[in-house]
């Protein structure tokens, strides 16, 4: 996964439903292993194929239609991406090509995996995105800004999330800066809250694991 | 300043206020499955990573896991051993504590926490797992994530956070007769939207929330995530301190100062309010494909998206109570404790499933569940009813391309999430209590359960 390519430009395909889930975005069963790769056939499985065994395709689904198929910008109703916390769902869309993504809203566990895979989350209100669909959009996280038929909307992002898409920074990279911060509040925290940190369990059962 | 119980929990937590205004927040426990911690457990080791602190990381195998008896590795699902194998060994690498498959402790991660008593009043604890929140019954700041910032949570032991505002949802009054805390969470969706927690973290309080037992609280708390808030929690009181006391990584007691300043304080102020009347409320059944979409079983399907309605295969107008069903589930982390087992089975106690029924599954949420009830004969309730009587995991829940209902079928089901195709390509759920499922399942179609109350 890289930096957001910026600016992107790019064709905004519209999936103007509310409350699309991660269950649609991929369902469970085209998660086939616990690798970050290959989850780009099964996105929006149940929608974009007639059979999700021969991957015939519904013609009907957006990103089926020839003005759709490589669009790197989705735009969406309402609490996109609710349900299941599955991260496939934005590996899925990532390695499809979606870049952004741009709804009325995100459910939070979503549009943090969304930060996290340098995949941009934009809330705009309904009736802009109403004239984003379909048309060329240019998007400058730098600026925060979108441009599309010389009109141009701004948006919101916390500093930190546009730092890491703008730069491809890595979470766990910049939170190990703060070590020695995380180490003395652990010691200082032992002694508040022992029962946090003493962890021998009371006699229990011994583990058995099953017969093959 | 007066304070609410999460601002309490979240300005405990804070290691360091980050550039740009999120906060480091220092995570107690990590708990993980096997269908996306493996995924976070295999990023970590490939980049030479580990957890910072792996006695406060637990793992479980509950979500692919076959629930036939006999049960070994091998999952109906094609290809599922190896989210069993690869999480089994990287446990062991990283010294992780496993609740393995045919280990007694094993069970539905939501449901094991509190079992154990490894989730705790004041702790933050985090799982890569939506359904997380449903610990927040104990009083416990905990939410679900995703697998990277699961890797996060264990090599960092900490996440980084911008801060949520703070609701409180007040059930006032007392609950009527077969109305129960899946109903109180339904209802509260129903009225404000699937997205009308967004940003919020949701604290629940009133009357009918104090009077519900822990295991109603976790229903409630469950369904917070199908609100789309951060987490929901609940303030601990007596009942939660007891429930814990003296569970296997739980204090004997809770009787220190610390553990009674867990509540908001008086005039604490929230960022919004919301009041119900519990008194009002009714058993509710979802209609449509959102948990938005649920109505009181006496009502008729109001009109909702087309899309909807052209999946559920029910007009505006329909009356919901009597529309025919072909499967009954009582499972998931939302309502498959031994509170819930018990409703049911005082529902099916001596009555049987109607013959139309082609499937009927009970999923216990742990083996501990399950132990308990067989126990009390729960499991003989249960199977003269027709039900199966299985061991503990996620099950159908969701479809995951194993186990299935029958093509077309339409399940009355006791779980969280009535999504297109969650329960299988096709398959109409709609969600409700377990003594819903229990009444309908006898009825052969969506049925109140007020009418089978003994």
């Amino acid at each position: 996964m890289s930096a957001f390519p910026q600016p992107l430009t790019s064709i905004a395909a519209p999936l103007l439903t509310d409350n699309v889930d991660t269950d649609t975005i991929i369902p469970s069963r085209e998660m086939k292993s616990t690798a970050r790769t290959g989850l780009a056939a099964g996105l929006f499985a149940p929608w974009r194929y007639r059979d999700a065994d021969t991957r015939a395709e519904n013609p009907d689904f957006v990103l089926n239609q020839p003005a759709y198929r490589r669009a790197a910008i989705l735009v969406a109703g309402r609490n996109f991406g609710c349900g299941s916390s599955r991260e496939h769902a934005v590996w899925a869309l990532a390695e499809h090509g979606i870049r952004a993504i741009i709804a009325e809203s995100f459910a939070p566990i979503f549009r943090a995996n969304c930060i996290r895979n340098f995949l941009l989350p934009i809330t705009l209100d309904r009736a802009a995105i109403a004239t984003l669909a379909g048309k060329e959009v240019t998007i400058d996280l730098a600026r925060l800004t979108l441009t599309s038929g010389g009109v141009e909307h701004r948006f919101a992002l916390e500093p930190e999330a546009q730092e890491m898409l703008l730069h491809g920074l890595d979470a766990i990279d910049l939170t190990l800066q703060h070590a020695p911060a995380i180490t003395a509040w652990l010691a200082q925290d032992r002694s508040l809250r022992p029962w946090v940190y003493e962890l021998a369990p009371r006699p229990l059962p011994a583990t058995t694991e099953p017969a093959r | 300043m007066a304070r609410t119980l999460f601002d309490k929990i979240w300005d405990a937590h804070r290691v360091a206020s980050l550039p740009g205004g999120a906060d480091l927040i220092a995570i107690d426990r990590v708990f993980l499955h096997e269908r996306t911690g493996a995924a976070a457990l295999r990023h970590m080791a490939e980049l030479g990573r580990r957890p910072i602190d792996p006695a406060r990381v637990f793992a479980v195998m509950d979500h692919i896991v076959d629930t036939r008896a006999g049960r070994g590795d091998g999952t109906l699902m094609p290809g599922g051993e190896g989210f069993i194998t690869e999480t089994r060994a990287a446990c062991r690498a990283a010294g992780i504590t496993l609740f393995d498959v045919n280990d007694p402790r094993q069970g539905i991660v939501h449901v094991i926490s509190p079992e154990q008593g490894i989730v705790l009043p004041g702790l933050t604890l985090v799982a890569p797992d939506s359904h997380t929140c449903t610990q927040g019954a104990f009083g416990a700041l905990a939410w679900g994530i995703g697998s990277s910032e699961a890797e996060h949570a264990m090599v960092t032991g900490t996440l980084r956070l911008a801060r949520p505002r703070a609701m409180r949802v007040r059930f006032a009054g007392t609950l009527p007769a077969g109305v129960t805390a899946k109903d109180m969470v339904l209802a509260l969706i129903a009225a404000h939207g699937a997205a009308g927690g967004a940003g919020h973290v949701v604290e629940f309080a009133g009357d009918a929330v104090r009077a519900l037992d822990m295991e109603g609280r976790m229903t409630l708390c469950n369904m917070a995530t199908e609100f789309s808030a951060m987490t929901g929690l609940i303030a601990p009181d007596d009942k939660a301190f007891a429930y814990l006391a003296g569970r296997p990584y739980a204090p004997d007691d809770f009787a220190a100062p610390y553990w009674q300043g867990l509540k908001s304080d008086r005039g604490a102020r929230f960022d919004a309010e919301i009041t119900i009347d519990a008194a009002r409320l009714a058993p509710m059944v979802s209609w449509g494909t959102s948990p938005e979409h649920s109505i009181p079983v006496t009502a008729r399907v109001p009109q909702g998206p087309a899309r909807a309605h052209d999946y559920i295969g029910l007009a505006p107008g329909t009356p919901l109570a009597g529309t025919p069903v072909d499967a009954a589930f009582i499972g998931s982390c939302t309502n498959a404790r031994l509170a819930d087992l018990r409703r049911a089975a005082a529902i099916l106690k001596g009555r049987r499933i109607a013959p139309r029924i082609k499937k009927a599954l009970v999923v216990p949420g742990s083996m501990a569940v399950r132990r308990a009830a067989e126990a009390e004969g729960l499991d003989k309730i249960f199977t003269a009813a027709g039900f199966e009587w299985r061991l503990s995991g996620c099950s159908l829940c969701f479809y995951a391309g194993g186990e299935s209902f029958a093509q077309g079928s339409r399940v009355i089901s006791s779980t969280n999430r009535n999504f297109e195709g969650r329960q299988g390509p096709g398959i109409r759920t709609h969600i409700a209590s377990p003594e819903t499922v229990a009444a309908s399942a006898i009825a052969g179609a969506i049925a109140d359960p007020r009418d089978y109350l003994a």
